[in-house]
């Protein structure tokens, strides 16, 4: 088992190393809008095979044919939401860094609202125990750098 | 023989730990000075075996010796030494021989600078530390021993990965663990304060400048890590909310709250309980970091080779040290409201909102990182979160705080100045909201470009406008105490990072091009020549170095030279070349040659032009040194008089508790 | 009662983390699961590996159930898998179609005339686009598509002794139930 697992490390430092500097492929945009277009676009879709890179980033063959294939799309005028759809359908909402909003997804997406709104709460009820008691005249600077 | 010293050296270590954790623990607790007293040497005793185990170990990687399993696996005959050094740490189990002998080097430092600290409490701070020390240590010997052998022992050895064979790459573990472990000294002042129910505000004040230092060396860390990641990785980018990024950066978001909550404790003596749980958080979230970087429950380009039985070890000991706390919290906590109070306009009342804004942010980015891990527990999937989510709603939960930071200098303790307020709102918004509209002349209108520099205005504006009045109404010696003047540093940091960032982001050109010898490009005002491509060696690599010429207006600014290099192992490693500069960086990675058997044709080449990019790593340090400068102040020294005054405090606690037991 | 809300939160996340490891115990973390189970497998025409003028077709190989076992000359884990696949293929009872993924003709003719060919039939993607409409993206990954042309199971990574008995088997059983 450990011989595997270092034959399949060599085997990705090797394929990734024979495989590397190919995230560097120049196309043929039709303008520069198209250009940032597809950077953009590159750029919020996952490799499959890759520890966490973006298509635009990764040197994986299945990363460089994802990103001919999502130029040809572009050439035959689909859409960002059709190029998507067309790769979710093959490899799941995996590729998506921008996670759709599903029920699924609620938790995700409206997770930091609510603490938000949980912690607002709390920092307003600690506000107003706070601002009832005791005087409100500004004290003397004692040495605990209050003169500031 | 050499490397099983370095085993034992370990194994004497953890028997120190664990006398320096249980006997001052139980003599505090019994009022025994004797027990109290083993504290300190322990701790000097652990720290130097510690310190032999790191050296016997960084002694193979120099001496070559191969029969070292991890050695082989880390370095090669053709490696530099500088590199061989920073292999030390660089795989799993010397990352963690890195991180016991930081948190010793924390310890002894914290040692030799307890002296006028009552003794109770300083034998209770270093015990704890003792604690987390002998987890550690075990982690180490049972599970992750980097003196095993290998025999027959191989002619050479493996090699580093190329992608850490840098200068950023030897700085940023150390600066970064620096950081992490640092935090346990305000964790270890937390739990003492719990332990013994002294709840008053002083340890607060002591526990201070170790906050805000190791606060600073994170700042560093990461902001090694960013720059490294820049200037290494060739995809331009410095920032990807990878889960091991976000296992940095919680701890950090928590650790900004922590300072500004520690300084409400110690200025009024609210928020007692709260500054007590951000110290919790704060260490929890740089052992979770521990936990998620190596138990594989994460994918990450930067994780360390996984294994599930040291993930439950490490998930076993956070839960013992983290749910200790906790539990320790919810029992020993303050529950009466303490200090002075304060009404709805007041600094406390901003350094609350800010303090919300940066644990919302700890928690978003927490859910967001775990969110993977949570939909493979509900079944939902496997569901990918990156940088849109993250860059999405970090930036929302920022605004209020960006928008609130000038008026936190100027709003007094208790009860704010309304007028002084408004006038602050006012020349700081016209100034912001001038620039803007001038910048949107030279930004073509880009939105966040023109954010940016309101941004920077809002918050330089703010600081100088505080530093002038302190200027006006202060005498000389009295106006900035170093306390004052890390504020001021820091929040400077802030505005140019911000401004880094948005001005970076939208101001950027990246282009993928295809460019035979004599070619130029022309990007963001720059022309870009390439002039071919020739072969070059260094002490472990052999590379294809390009030679690109950058002018603009007609006259050489910078000749750039990328290179793709070949280590030993046929590992290929893209060498960017980075023109650096204050207003812009210049960025070429190389490519393929079109024809790969010609590599005197045409290359594909990526060129980028990335303005202000630099002011983002410049604002960190910015907010590295501030925190640095604050730790400094006066005030933090401890004075003679406070282990005296303590002392008594101690006599009678022993008292009451003898009559107790 | 409120202060213990950290406490109560953190033991939580312990559990997740435990899960957490427990999960990656039992799959390939780097796995991801094919949006393509139990739906048409997508519509192909490749050339025949040995005789390229020979084009095969999805439509050809309808009516008869077969496992889909994408290989190349290149990929390490194939080696490992490849006596697993003559030794269980023949004891499968479905067809064992190649899918030479990415590949030089040459290098794979010659890696099949050195470790053995196990393969009922091969067929050769050299471009790699049709391997995209799977959601192929490495080698070795095996399909398990039935007669009527939709995939019932797909594993990613090489076949083991175990996977084949544990997973592979009783998915062919299940599917040759409904179906005979």
């Amino acid at each position: 088992m450990r011989l595997l697992l270092q034959m399949l490390f060599v085997a990705l430092l090797t394929f990734a190393g024979v495989a590397h500097a190919q995230a560097i492929e120049p196309m043929p945009f039709k303008d520069h809008a198209q250009e940032l277009r597809f950077q953009h676009l590159t750029h919020q879709l996952r490799c499959p095979m890759c520890q966490n890179e973006t298509l635009a980033d990764s040197n994986a063959p299945i990363a460089r044919d994802l990103r001919n294939q999502i130029f040809q799309m572009m050439q035959q005028g689909r859409s960002d939401e059709e190029i998507k759809q067309y790769l979710v359908a093959r490899y799941s909402r995996f590729v998506l860094y921008d996670p759709p909003l599903t029920p699924g997804t609620w938790l995700l997406w409206f997770g930091p609202l609510l603490i938000l709104l949980g912690g607002a709460g709390v920092v307003l009820v600690a506000i107003r125990k706070r601002s009832r008691t005791g005087s409100t005249a500004t004290e003397a600077p004692t040495d605990n750098g209050d003169d500031w | 023989m050499t490397p099983e010293l370095g085993q034992l050296a370990l194994i004497l270590a953890m028997l120190l730990a664990l006398a320096q954790s249980v006997l001052p623990l139980v003599g505090a607790w019994r009022g025994n000075r004797a027990l109290m007293a083993v504290a300190r040497p322990a701790a000097a005793g652990q720290a130097v075996f510690v310190a032999m185990a790191f050296g016997i170990l960084a002694w193979a990687f120099l001496r070559f010796d191969f029969s070292v399993q991890y050695v082989a696996d880390n370095s090669n005959l053709a490696l530099p030494w500088y590199y061989r050094i920073a292999a030390v740490w660089g795989a799993h189990e010397g990352s963690l021989l890195l991180w016991i002998l930081i948190l010793n080097v924390w310890t002894v430092a914290l040692a030799a600078f307890s002296q006028k600290l009552p003794e109770v409490f300083a034998s209770r701070v270093i015990a704890v530390m003792g604690l987390i020390a002998v987890g550690f240590l075990a982690f180490i010997i049972f599970t992750s021993n980097p003196f095993g052998r290998l025999l027959p022992m191989p002619g050479d050895g493996a090699d580093l990965n190329p992608v850490l064979q840098d200068p950023g790459m030897t700085f940023h573990p150390p600066m970064l663990y620096m950081g992490y472990v640092g935090f346990s000294v305000a964790f270890a002042f937390s739990i003492a304060a719990l332990l013994g129910g002294e709840l008053e505000q002083a340890w607060v004040r002591w526990a201070r400048p170790w906050t805000n230092v190791a606060w600073a060396f994170l700042t560093c860390g990461i902001v090694a890590g960013s720059w490294w990641a820049y200037a290494e990785l060739g995809w331009g980018g410095w920032w990807f909310w990878d889960p091991v990024e976000n296992a940095s950066f919680m701890p950090w978001l928590v650790g900004v709250a922590l300072i500004h909550a520690q300084a409400v404790t110690e200025k009024r003596g609210s928020l007692r309980a709260w500054t007590i749980l951000l110290s919790i958080f704060a260490f929890s979230l740089s052992l979770l970091g521990t936990f998620l970087v190596r138990s594989g429950v994460l994918t990450s380009v930067h994780a360390f080779a996984s294994d599930p039985r040291r993930g439950v070890f490490i998930l076993a000991f956070l839960t013992i040290v983290v749910g200790g706390s906790l539990l320790l919290y919810a029992l020993r906590a303050p529950k009466v409201l303490g200090g002075k109070p304060f009404k709805v306009v007041s600094r406390e009342t901003a350094l609350l909102i800010s303090n919300l804004m940066f644990a919302v942010a700890a928690a978003m980015v927490l859910l967001g990182t775990l969110f993977p891990l949570i939909g493979d527990a509900l079944n939902l999937g496997r569901i990918s979160v990156g940088p849109p989510y993250f860059g999405f709603l970090f930036p929302l939960l920022m605004l209020p705080v960006v928008l609130l930071l000038p008026f936190g200098p100027f709003l007094r303790w208790g009860k704010g100045d309304t007028p002084v307020l408004k006038q602050l709102l006012l020349r700081a918004g016209i100034a912001a909201a001038a620039c803007a509209i001038v910048a949107a002349f030279f930004v073509d209108g880009q939105p966040k470009a023109i954010a940016g520099v309101a941004a920077l205005v809002w918050l330089t504006v703010g600081v100088l406008l505080y530093a002038l009045k302190r200027w006006r109404e202060m005498p000389r010696g009295r106006r900035y105490p170093a306390e004052m003047a890390g504020m001021l540093l820091a929040h400077l940091g802030v505005g140019v990072f911000v401004a880094g960032v948005l001005l970076s982001e939208s101001l950027s050109v990246t282009r993928d091009v295809r460019m035979a010898p004599g070619e130029t490009q022309h990007i963001g005002n720059y022309d870009f020549r390439f002039d071919g491509v020739h072969h070059t060696t260094g002490p472990n690599w052999t590379a294809d170095q390009g030679v690109v010429t950058v002018t603009r207006n007609g006259s050489e600014t910078t000749v750039m030279h990328p290179q793709k290099r070949t280590y030993p192992r046929g590992q290929v490693q893209t060498e960017s070349a980075v023109d650096a500069g204050v207003t812009r960086d210049l960025y070429v990675a190389l490519g393929e040659p079109m024809d790969a058997n010609d590599i005197e044709g045409a290359w594909a080449l990526r060129l980028y032009y990335k303005p202000f990019i630099r002011w983002i790593w410049a604002g960190g340090l910015l907010m590295m040194l501030g925190g640095l400068v604050c730790a400094t102040d006066k005030r933090f020294r401890i004075k003679r008089s406070a282990r005296a005054e303590a002392g008594a405090e101690v006599a009678d606690d022993l008292q009451i508790q003898e009559t107790r037991a | 009662m409120s202060r213990l809300l950290p406490f109560i939160g953190f033991m939580l996340l312990v559990g997740l983390f435990g899960f957490g490891i427990w999960w990656n115990t039992q799959h390939d973390p780097n796995a991801i699961p094919s949006p393509l189970l139990d739906k048409p497998a997508p519509a192909f025409n490749l050339p025949q590996l040995y005789e390229p003028t020979q084009m095969v077709s999805k439509a050809d190989l309808l009516g008869k159930p077969y496992l889909l076992n994408v290989f190349a000359s290149w990929c390490i884990e194939c080696g490992v898998e490849h006596p697993v696949l003559t030794a269980e293929g023949p004891t499968l009872g479905v067809q064992l179609v190649g899918y030479n993924y990415k590949d030089a003709p040459d290098d794979a003719k010659g890696w099949l005339a050195k470790h053995g060919n196990p393969y009922d039939l091969l067929i050769a993607d050299e471009p790699g686009h049709t391997a995209i409409d799977f959601g192929v993206y490495g080698a070795p990954e095996s399909f398990l598509i039935d007669a009527k042309g939709v995939i019932r199971y797909k594993h990613i990574g090489p076949l083991t002794p175990d996977v084949v008995a544990k997973e592979l088997k009783p998915a062919i059983a299940a599917m040759l139930k409904e179906a005979p």
